[in-house]
């Protein structure tokens, strides 16, 4: 991982055009799962897939987090975990106040209506 | 101790890998990041506070979606241009999406030619992500008008849920506003490489900091932190 002692970090220029290539098939890829219109769990996993490995080439590659050494990584990416606790968290909170608002909100709070694309 | 402080910068070609370079790396009284200049490791930390930040934009974002019962407006839609009498989907975010990542294409070679002294295709290649990042903020702009054009505001908009506007204009306002610093940065950073100001360590005149190649590397991180928050702006808010 560390083998190089020059200065910064500088790799061949080929690595580069290999990411910048791979981020471009990988955006059109994404872009296309919106323009055929894939639903449901099709949709939402080709789109994580693509994003993470689109996150992961830049973080990699372009920010060198490849080369660095583990305790630089470790030191960016363990806090990281968190933020997956705190996604977690929030999606059953979201998940219980949406239960609350489909069971109790139309009975005679009077500001919304269940009928689609109408607000008031 | 004497001996010690000598034996930290002289043994560092020689410390362990893996599991246990974490370990030395992290135990006893001594600099944890070794071989990267303390800006770098500074920056680092920077983004990922900034990663903080923007992860509770978007978890904010995913709470109110996932909790409306008002159906969310079709981004799909929202976002649609008519180009050449063609209606495409989408069409605005994708060239966006291209513009920033052929931007951080560009940065990573500028730090790459930095590095090797080549200053002029360092500072042009400086020049023409700085172009990248401001035809994108242009882009935006343009987006910004079109919604707010056809109704959208952050209390409402005619397709649905008023949540839309509000997350709309907050995740990507502060992600614009992220690429508009990084321009300015740029441009200050390939004027300092086209002047020689990084070969003869001249102070900064900000900061007074004397810095080498390396900014131009820390520069990049920058830029890379930005394409890398779009990349998930673009997979959850405009996708999803």
């Amino acid at each position: 991982m560390s083998e190089a002692q020059v200065e910064g970090q500088q790799h061949p220029i080929a690595i580069y055009f290999w990411v910048w290539g791979a981020l471009f098939v990988l955006s059109t890829m994404s872009y296309m799962v919106d323009y055929l219109q894939f639903q449901g769990l099709l949709r939402w996993s080709l789109i994580i897939i693509f994003m993470l490995l689109k996150a992961g080439f830049i973080i990699a590659v372009f920010m060198h987090l490849y080369y660095e050494r583990l305790a630089m990584a470790c030191a960016l990416m363990i806090p990281v975990g968190a933020l997956l606790v705190l996604i977690a968290l929030m999606s059953f909170e979201a998940d219980f106040t949406n239960m609350t608002r489909e069971v109790y909100l139309d009975q005679g709070s009077g500001i919304l209506v269940m009928e689609e694309g109408t607000i008031h | 101790m004497a001996g010690s402080a000598k034996e930290n910068t002289t043994a560092l070609p020689t410390r362990p890998d893996g599991m246990e370079g974490l370990v030395a790396d992290w135990s006893s009284d001594q600099r944890a990041f070794k071989n990267v200049p303390w800006g770098k490791a500074m920056m680092w930390i920077f983004l990922l506070s900034d990663t903080f930040i923007f992860t509770c934009f978007l978890t904010s974002y995913m709470t109110v979606r996932m909790s409306t019962v008002v159906p969310w407006p079709n981004t799909s839609e929202v976002f649609a241009l008519t180009l050449f009498g063609q209606h495409i989907p989408l069409i605005l975010i994708a060239i966006m999406t291209f513009i920033l990542i052929s931007s951080s294409g560009t940065m990573a070679m500028a730090v790459k030619f930095g590095y090797e002294k080549n200053r002029k295709i360092c500072a042009i290649l400086l020049i023409v992500t700085a172009m990248f990042g401001a035809s994108f903020v242009g882009m935006q702009a343009f987006e910004w008008t079109k919604l707010i054009e056809e109704g959208v505001r952050p209390w409402g908009n005619p397709m649905g849920a008023a949540q839309f506007g509000s997350c709309f204009f907050m995740i990507t306002g502060f992600h614009g506003f992220h690429v508009s610093i990084g321009v300015i940065f740029l441009l200050i950073v390939a004027r300092k490489v086209w002047k020689g100001h990084l070969e003869d360590m001249k102070p900064g005149f900000f900061t007074s900091r004397r810095g080498g190649y390396e900014v131009v590397e820390i520069m990049g991180l920058y830029w890379h932190f930005v394409d890398l928050v779009w990349v998930f702006i673009f997979a959850f808010f405009y996708l999803w």
